[in-house]
């Protein structure tokens, strides 16, 4: 696990504002970078069936689109972001259950439409918790 | 040779960082295996608990998802290419999911919910060998807090059947006392019980359905100025309530708090269920942002209830509180069900949230709670300002002075503004029956020369129909305080009272 996990100021806001955009709903997208540091981000469609307030889904052709933007884009996969629209940023049940090993997991709280908290999270190698990293040596 | 196998970047490194591996099988799930064989910590990631495929790993034969072919029997050959694609899932916690997360916070170990007892199993055996349910579901609800607002009619079933399928700690807000009233519908207290606090008979009631839970009573009229720290504790609020103060109040706090309210409602033969103040769903207030007129829709002492309809709709709440712990099935958020007793029909009418909604819209004008007595036009019965008391002695006369100005033999013409069925139950001698409904077009049957006493159960009725025997140009009218009940506690305590 890269630790810091550096992520530029552009990537910062450009996740604030998607998830301000999707609220009340909940927004999600590809982190790309290099290894330790994020350098792009790209948007995807919330293709959730169970009410993107609180769920959200990136469905295979998406994940693949993200694996050819992040080559495309000179870098690698490094994981996902979604929004927590009026709920702390810290992964639940349903994350927890649904996570992939390695991927770099950025949580955006969005309370009343402003994003606030931004977390970032890895799931442990035997699938129990999630761990929290560090965003930029915070 | 073998087949060849397209990995995705977050599983290769359990294939020394390759993004494409060999492996053999005739079938996918024979390739399948061979693979995590070969890279065994793939397996994990792949395959659940149970041995199967998890939900967000999709396999595709060359371009087909094998969903839509023949799943892990597909048949492979050796020129076919297989790719492993990732779904990517997630999302902000649901009611279940909280009450997981609450109980690894305060579990005796870590990352576990409460564990159940041999005699427990027993118990909840039923519920154990569903898999909507099962252990973990189990598990859940004994974790799980829920409050009931009011042990009366929907109280009861709603109690009842959550402290049976094992709800771990059961809240009750009450102040009332059992009357003999209650017994026609409110199943948690008997005869005996009649005269002692609704929750001392609650409590015995419930413990003796489950003594493995905890039951906690609030003695308390719930106010905004307990209610959030009542709720706070809890998980699921489950609303009982019977008037719209408290109503209101009820979805407010829950949508301050983001807890669920299981809502449900009667009167006379139809219901109401819903769930509101959820985080993707609609609250009371969407549906209705402002009360009706006080008066215009009668409670269920003055209306009446069929006493089986709370069963009903209490259990609609009590189902809809466990799916919600249990994460099962398809809540009834969004959704308003109807129920008519009479013509033996559900109907369904979908809600949305309401963006410009003042609770739980996008910019909430409400952010705390308010007076709800005076929001529903409710004003307070004490103290009367003195201008009103004077008007009110030149409309009222209460039951005394009825008796004494009767007994002196003044000509009065009492008017009787309550149904038939009502008059069936008491009366007062000589009043003549003209149902609130029917004065608009009776009214003329009356002398406007008489003074006439209008007079109902309560005083409410009659005092519409004052209003509206003024309005068209009585002058003598006065209204009963207290109604028929007055009259009976006051002056003829031989007549029935209901």
């Amino acid at each position: 696990m890269p630790d810091p996990l550096i992520v530029d100021q552009e990537v910062d806001r450009a996740i604030r504002r998607h998830g301000e955009e999707t609220y009340p709903h909940e927004c999600c997208g590809a982190l790309v970078g290099d290894g330790r540091r994020v350098t792009a981000v790209v948007a995807l469609p919330n293709t959730t069936e169970e009410g993107p307030r609180r769920r959200f889904l990136v469905r295979p052709s998406d994940y693949q689109l993200a694996e050819r933007r992040a080559t495309e884009l000179g870098g690698e996969l490094l994981g996902f972001y979604h929004s927590h629209p009026d709920h702390p940023a810290r992964p639940s049940q349903f994350d927890l259950d649904h996570a992939w090993p390695t991927f770099a997991y950025i949580i955006v709280a969005v309370a009343a439409g402003q994003a606030g908290d931004m977390t970032l999270w890895w799931l442990r190698e035997d699938r129990s918790t999630f761990e929290e990293g560090r965003l930029n040596g915070n | 040779m073998g087949t060849r196998i397209l990995i995705p970047t977050p599983l290769r490194p359990y294939t020394d960082k390759k993004d494409a591996v060999e492996a053999d099988g005739k079938t996918v799930g024979e390739l399948l295996a061979d693979l995590t064989t070969k890279h065994a910590g793939l397996k994990a990631h792949l395959y659940n608990d149970q041995g199967k495929l998890r939900s967000f790993v999709n396999i595709y034969v060359n371009d087909e998802d094998i969903r839509y072919l023949q799943k892990e029997q597909t048949p492979i050959n050796a020129s076919d290419t297989v790719s492993i694609i990732p779904s990517v899932a997630g999302g902000a916690p649901t009611t279940a999911d909280a009450i997981a997360e609450r109980a690894r916070l305060h579990g005796a170990r870590a990352d576990e919910l409460p564990s159940l007892t041999n005699d427990e199993i027993k118990r909840y055996s039923r519920h154990l060998i569903m898999p909507e349910v099962g252990m973990d579901g189990q598990r859940r609800l004994k974790a799980a807090k829920v409050l009931c607002i009011g042990a009366g009619g929907l109280g009861s079933p709603v109690a009842m059947y959550l402290a049976a399928a094992g709800v771990g700690t059961l809240g009750i807000v009450d102040f009332d006392v059992v009357d003999f009233s209650n017994l026609q519908r409110q199943i948690l207290h008997g005869t005996p019980d009649v005269g002692r606090p609704k929750l001392a008979s609650a409590k015995d009631r419930l413990e003796a359905i489950n003594p493995e839970i905890s039951i906690v009573t609030h003695n308390a009229a719930l106010s905004s100025e307990n209610a959030l720290d009542l709720f706070a504790p809890y998980d699921i609020i489950v609303d009982g309530t019977d008037n719209f103060p408290t109503r209101y109040l009820v979805n407010d706090a829950c949508v301050i708090l983001g807890k669920p309210n299981a809502y449900g409602s009667i009167f006379r033969f139809e219901g109401q269920a819903s769930v509101f103040a959820t985080k993707d769903g609609p609250c009371y207030r969407c549906l209705y942002p402002e009360p009706p007129p006080p008066g215009l829709v009668p409670s269920c002492a003055e209306g009446g209830v069929l006493g089986v309809l709370p069963g009903v709709v209490g259990c609609i709440q009590a189902t809809e509180t466990i799916k919600l712990i249990i994460g099962a099935g398809e809540p009834l958020i969004g959704r308003f069900l109807i129920f008519d007793a009479l013509r033996m029909k559900f109907r369904e009418l979908k809600l949305r949230k309401d963006p410009d909604c003042p609770v739980c819209g996008t910019h909430p004008t409400v952010t705390k709670l308010i007076d709800y007595e005076q929001f529903c036009g409710i004003h307070p019965a004490e103290p009367e300002p003195v201008t009103v008391k004077s008007v009110n002695d030149a409309t009222e006369i209460t039951a005394v002075e009825l008796k004494q100005r009767l007994d002196r033999g003044d000509a009065l013409k009492i008017v009787d503004v309550r149904e038939p069925n009502e008059y069936q139950i008491n009366r007062i001698a000589g009043s003549t029956l003209i149902p609130l409904g029917d004065v608009p077009k009776r009214y003329n049957e009356l002398d406007p020369a008489d003074e006439i006493v209008v007079q109902c159960k309560s005083g409410v009725r009659s005092g519409k129909a004052a209003d509206f025997l003024r309005s068209v140009g009585f002058t003598r009218v006065l209204n009963l305080k207290g109604g028929i009940i007055d009259w009976i506690d006051k002056v003829d305590p031989s007549q029935p009272k209901y």
